[in-house]
């Protein structure tokens, strides 16, 4: 079995490896780009928490093969801040409104919610809630979870009014 | 000095951030970037990965294990097996519980995906390829999946291991699959008190095999360094200091040899807490090698094999007056603890705190008796956000008083309320030992009626019943209440050890000469903000801001020796020990002040952030002016600098309590289950931080949703695990999650130093019953005194079908 | 959990991908999504040496409709399915079964091709393209052929496409204006597979059935076209006996395994429900 070579934009940058066809894409993320933001948590597609942003999708990189990412552009929860190196909105409301506990969703949730706002910008509460139904959470109950992305969306419409 | 503008006593207060203040987590910078430091985030040059080799029968003998092929695979270095661990004599490793457990499988496997040999490989590809290769043949023996059975004449026997010592940790064994039996109170007393009353009650309650899933599952990475002889060891461990310890004992490594880090741990409830095979196969892997090896397993393996929990099977008797005094409890367990007995559970305690199963109710004479029992499943018997089993009692207790008050036809709030401890009788004996610290049952489930309107419920559920019976709705509305009481803290080094270790906790706090400080503690936190509260609980003692506070665990090098973080006892232990700490500094820092100020000490009170002259609060010194003149002024007969430790042994436990109330409506048809309303009053003392409380109750209550309506690890006839993926194994997501109101009452804790009792578990502990209570609420007009959980819809179905409900 | 070694293949074209599926024989697969395909390669269930990834394929890519004649190409995603107006303004049924399965992330990748042709009994769509007599269009190295899906599906995983071949299209007529749908899935969670679930495309003529088709999802190891339960709606008036005797008819070609969501004779109850309170909602959108 050959390995092949892979090139990506990841949170901006070109990203190249040769590697075997079978890596998935988290661990092309994690062990050969040192990108540990994006977690392990199934093996089965069912947690999300290593959700990442591929060509504009909200993804499961537990379940891409590098080879199906070839070529695409990829954010993880490291590219969500600002291009000034200040916290996204989300960011913070979910610092504000205690949106975590022991963090190991968080950057899947984060990834995910970053793009539900912008397919919805203005989600209900129960919005949210089928769109975030791709990613578990053991400590929150969720409930803290919903309110940091509803107050995020506000504060993103208030300032794209406000612009 | 004291040149600034003066600012008011509150404002000095606020700028604390301590004890009571809704501060922001400190810890949330790092994991919103994903810049936590999880194991699996952990790289070390050289690092080898390791990866198991299971069984694929849950009962068999191991004719022969052929590694040939798989140490053919080009980068796989070796394959350890039981016979490459006997001669280092580790192929047995001691379990918490005070059995052994075997970390590879000799000769016999006893449970489906038991470890059987150790890959060791470049990276985990390989490692994986090569599990694939490697030809275990077997013969496979009867196994025992009921554990009603394993004390069968012809039962097989499990354990030929232990076969001969027919005296266990815990007294002699009846049978060889028996574990013990563990009994407390007064047998005769209770069999008496259900012989003499108007009124008895009796069922069989199972609480289900389930498994405390926190996403990030167990792992580490050993790296033996074999230049100066250290082992560090890097792992999801919520005892850091004991795994040192018992990595001590078992390798024969000098303690100060091993240092033992509990890097950011993406959650526990409880399935952190035991030494699982990997630990130590990792570790002889690094040992054998010279180099790093790591560990992690996947969700499969975690479900299968490491750390399940509950699997207890308990009959209740409850004996009582026709007007609902309850005059006597009985009970029995049996325990199915799968093949080797693994309970994380103080030594004393095999069945753990059971014995709180009196719960929140005055009752004169009670029962226990447990038996654990062998079977072919996987080890395991942690406390799931739970107390060591009080989870279990108060299922039992709780759902018991609801069948005595269907029985008595009373309402089942007006029988708590006529049978709860009172007020007045605290601090309160139980039949089964335990001494109540505190609390006011009356007023907290009148707050929770209150709330909820109670009445106005039950009224509702009547008319919906009605139109029920007149065929306009197919749906029942239960009811569910739960008032429990933990028993958290573990524990006075009197009665509570792990392993003849002693369940103190400790904190180490020293102040910088700028007046900023470290606190390190013996616990570890696995989400529950400890580096966030336990500075706000030395904010309040000290006078220091909590921002200026960096809090530090998990390195046993660093971090004084402590018992770890399970069983709600951070707070009630380690936060002591935090409050004690400050107190020493405080202290000292009042003799410091003293000389500063040039008055006796008896002269100076303490004052938010400061010592002030009594009667002259102008004349003052802040901790902040005190801490340089530590290091900086040689004060006669004080050392300098200003720090100091404190290793704090419990004089007793404490026992939060909670009045939660569920509302749920039951599509007959379908048995789906919607919850409408959650309601959860706390009482954990005194809160340190309401908003980091409100987060623990939020999660607890979604566990406890998953338990009471969808987990459920189950074995076929042959053994064979099922649910053991999330495919199966019921997570809610946030659509099946209902909106949950939180509430509290605060009676402090009259021993802990700042009165606080420890709340993470309590939503779990109550919040099972309430739901389960609900289910059974719902159809109790109908006749159903208790069905089994998890109330999935197929249960429900039926029990609505068996009614003679379901279209 | 880690898969075993293969080959990566990203043909540009049906019949690059045809010839591929035909040099590499039964060591080849095709992944689309790959929801389903990979949890089976990281379990070791699954081996292939090869892996064709389809997402490249421009003509498989597309939905068109043309009046009532409606084509979906293999490789459009759940959430293009969702996202469709033109789509949902002639066949709602596909949005609102869409919507329920698996997550977001799984529905951006997951494509009706896979959900269609793997053969996975608990997969939503593929009762949905019997009900709506939907064809298959199936290409190999001799061109291209069509099966009807009511034909397609043999036993759990094995289906009338041969291993040479590749579903490139799905084609269907959309049901008459003014027709009533409903998929109803009994689900232990979001994004589950059902318990039981059933799709029921109705259309009236005045308070008559006029034309019902009914399929069922889970309850045995293919999908279900309910031909007998139809058969006793069509003409009725949709009164209680004649929607019983449906729901009966159902309930009896059901076949379900005991799993995690329950025994049998529950699964085969709940397709009941399922088909009746499909039916009745059904009949609230059929004008």
């Amino acid at each position: 079995m050959s390995k092949m070579n892979v090139k990506m934009t990841v949170n901006g940058k070109e990203i190249e490896s040769l590697s075997e066809p079978r890596t998935l894409l988290i661990h092309f993320l994690r062990e050969d780009h040192k990108l540990k933001g994006p977690h392990i948590g199934c093996d089965t597609g069912h947690c999300g928490a290593c959700t990442v942003d591929l060509d504009g999708k909200s993804v499961k990189s537990c379940m891409t093969f590098v080879g199906q990412a070839n070529g695409a552009n990829v954010t993880t929860i490291e590219g969500i801040a600002n291009p000034d190196g200040t916290l996204h909105v989300l960011q913070e409301a979910f610092k504000e409104h205690h949106g975590l506990q022991c963090g190991f969703c968080t950057p899947g949730m984060i990834t995910r919610a970053y793009r539900l706002l912008q397919e919805n910008p203005s989600p209900t509460e129960k919005e949210i809630r089928y769109g975030i139904s791709g990613n578990l959470c053991r400590c929150t109950g969720y409930q803290n979870i919903v309110k940091a992305i509803s107050m995020a969306a506000q504060t993103l419409n208030t300032q794209e009014a406000a612009e | 000095m004291n040149e600034q503008t003066p600012i008011s006593r509150e404002e000095r207060i606020k700028n604390l951030k301590g004890i009571g203040s809704a501060r922001k987590r400190v810890e949330d910078a790092r994991f919103t970037q994903g810049a936590g430091n999880y194991v699996d985030d952990i790289n070390l040059p050289g690092m080898l990965f390791g990866d198991f080799v299971r069984s694929s029968h849950s009962h068999a003998r191991i004719i022969s294990i052929d590694k040939e092929a798989a140490l053919a695979v080009p980068g796989v270095i070796a394959i350890l097996t039981a016979e490459d661990l006997k001669p280092l004599n580790l192929h047995y490793m001691p379990t918490l519980a005070g059995d052994v457990q075997a970390v590879l499988a000799d000769e016999k496997v006893l449970f489906q995906n038991q470890e059987i040999a150790f890959v060791i490989a470049e990276d985990r590809y390989i490692a994986a390829d090569a599990v694939e290769l490697v030809e275990v043949e077997y013969e496979e023996l009867p196994p025992i999946t009921d554990a009603f059975k394993a004390m069968d004449d012809d039962a097989p026997v499990l354990r030929e291991d232990i076969q001969d010592k027919m005296e266990g940790a815990h007294g002699p064994r009846k049978h060889k699959n028996h574990i013990f039996l563990w009994e407390q109170g007064d047998k005769e007393g209770s069999e008496k008190a259900l012989a003499d009353a108007d009124v008895v009650v009796e069922e069989l309650i199972t609480y289900q095999r389930v498994h405390p899933c926190p996403l990030e599952t167990c792992g580490c990475v050993a790296s033996m360094d074999k230049i100066n002889g250290k082992l560090t060891l890097y792992g999801t461990f919520q005892a850091p200091h004991a795994v040192r310890t018992v990595a001590s004992l078992i390798t024969n490594i000098a303690e100060h040899n091993i240092r033992v880090v509990s890097p950011d741990i993406g959650g526990g409830f409880g399935n952190k807490v035991g030494v699982y095979p990997g630990y130590i196969c990792a570790t002889v892997a690094s040992i054998v090698t010279g180099v790093p090896v790591k560990w992690v397993e996947d969700r499969i393996e975690n479900l299968t094999s490491t750390a399940f929990a509950r699997d207890y099977h308990m009959t209740g008797k409850i004996a009582a007056t026709k007007e609902g005094k309850i005059t006597g409890l009985w009970c029995h367990v049996l325990a199915d603890h799968g093949a080797f007995d693994a309970c994380a559970d103080p030594t004393k305690f095999p069945a753990g705190f059971f014995n709180i199963v009196t719960g929140s109710y005055d009752i004169p004479v009670a029962y226990v008796g447990v038996d654990g029992v062998y079977t072919n499943k996987a080890p395991g018997g942690v406390a799931y956000r739970c107390s060591f089993r009080v989870t279990e009692a108060a299922y039992l207790i709780e759902r018991m008083i609801e069948i005595l008050a269907q029985k008595l036809n009373m309402d089942p709030v007006e029988l708590r309320l006529k049978n709860f401890i009172k007020k007045e009788q605290f601090p309160y004996q139980s039949a089964l030992g335990w001494e109540y610290d505190s609390g006011d049952y009356h007023t907290a489930m009148e707050k929770g009626m209150a709330a909820v309107d109670y009445p106005a419920l039950r009224a509702e559920q009547a008319e919906k019943r009605a139109a029920f019976d007149r065929g306009e709705t197919r749906t029942l509305m239960g009811i569910g209440t739960a008032f429990f009481t933990e028993i958290v803290g573990a524990g006075p080094v009197k009665n509570c050890d792990i392993l003849g270790l002693g369940m103190f906790d400790s904190c180490e706090i020293r102040i910088h000469p700028t007046g900023s400080a470290i606190a390190r503690l013996g616990t570890i936190s696995q989400g529950q903000g400890h580096a966030t509260t336990f500075a706000q609980i030395v904010a309040t003692e000290i006078g220091i801001p909590a921002e200026d506070i960096t809090l530090e665990e998990g390195d046993t090098d660093t971090a004084p020796y402590g018992l770890g973080t399970y069983g709600s006892r951070s707070t009630p232990v380690a936060g002591a020990a935090t409050a004690m700490a400050g107190r020493k500094i405080r202290a000292k820092a009042q003799m410091i002040a003293a000389y500063l100020l040039e008055v006796h000490e008896g002269d100076l009170e303490w004052d938010v952030d400061r010592f002030q002259i009594k009667g002259n609060p102008e004349a003052h010194k802040t901790m902040k002016e005190i801490a340089f003149a530590s290091y900086n002024q040689a004060i006669p007969g004080l050392e300098p600098g200003l720090e100091a430790v404190s290793y704090y042994d419990p004089p007793n436990m404490t026992y939060p309590y909670g009045a939660y109330f569920c509302v749920l409506d039951i599509d007959v048809d379908t048995g789906v289950v919607d919850v409408r309303r959650f309601y959860a009053l706390d009482d954990c003392g005194t809160r340190i931080n309401p908003m980091i409380i409100e987060g623990q109750v939020h999660g607890g209550l979604t566990e406890a949703l998953a338990i009471a309506m969808g987990q459920e690890i189950t074995y076929d006839e042959m053994g064979n695990v099922k649910g053991g993926s999330l495919m199966d194994f019921y997570l809610p997501t946030a659509v099946e999650t209902p909106v949950w109101e939180t509430d509290e009452t605060v009676v402090p804790s009259p021993h802990h130093p700042i009165g606080a009792k420890g709340v993470g578990e309590s939503p779990n502990v109550g919040g099972v019953p309430a739901f389960s209570n609900a289910v059974n609420d719902a159809f109790a007009h109908k006749g159903l005194t208790h069905t089994q959980m998890p109330h999935d819809h197929w249960r429900v179905w039926k029990t609505a079908e068996k009614l003679g409900l379901s279209g | 959990m880690i898969p075993g070694s293969f080959d990566y293949h990203r043909p540009q074209s049906v019949s690059e991908a045809v010839g591929l599926l035909k040099d590499k024989g039964d060591e080849a697969f095709i992944v689309a999504g790959g929801h389903s395909l990979i949890p089976m390669m990281k379990l070791r269930m699954s081996t292939p040496e090869h892996l064709i990834d389809i997402q490249d394929i421009a003509e498989i890519k597309n939905i068109s409709i043309f009046g009532s004649d409606v084509t979906i190409g293999a490789f459009v995603t759940q959430a293009e399915i969702i996202s469709s107006e033109a789509l949902h303004g002639i066949c709602p049924v596909l949005r609102e079964a869409s919507l329920q399965i698996a997550d977001p992330q799984i529905r951006n990748v997951g494509t009706i091709g896979g959900n269609v042709a793997n053969g996975d009994p608990g997969n939503d769509m593929p009762a949905i393209m019997q009900a709506l007599d939907a064809t298959f269009v199936l290409a190999g190295e001799e061109g291209t052929r069509e099966v009807k899906a009511r034909d397609f599906y043999e036993a759990a995983y094995f289906t009338a496409r041969a291993e040479t071949e590749m579903l490139t299209l799905i084609k269907f007529t959309a049901p008459a204006a003014g027709h009533g749908s409903c998929y109803m899935k009994q689900k232990r969670k979001i994004g589950d597979y059902a318990t039981a679930a059933a799709v029921v495309i109705l259309t009236m003529n005045g308070t008559t059935v006029q034309n019902v088709e009914i399929a069922l999802t889970n309850v045995a190891d293919t999908p279900l076209y309910a031909e007998e339960a139809n058969r006793l709606l069509i003409g009725t008036s949709l009164d209680d006996a004649s929607i019983k005797a449906a729901v009966e008819a159902a309930k009896a070609i059901t076949d379900p395994a005991d799993d995690g969501r329950g025994p049998k004779d529950f699964r085969t109850h709940i397709a009941g429900v399922m088909v009746e309170r499909a039916i009745r909602q059904a009949a609230t959108t059929a004008s």
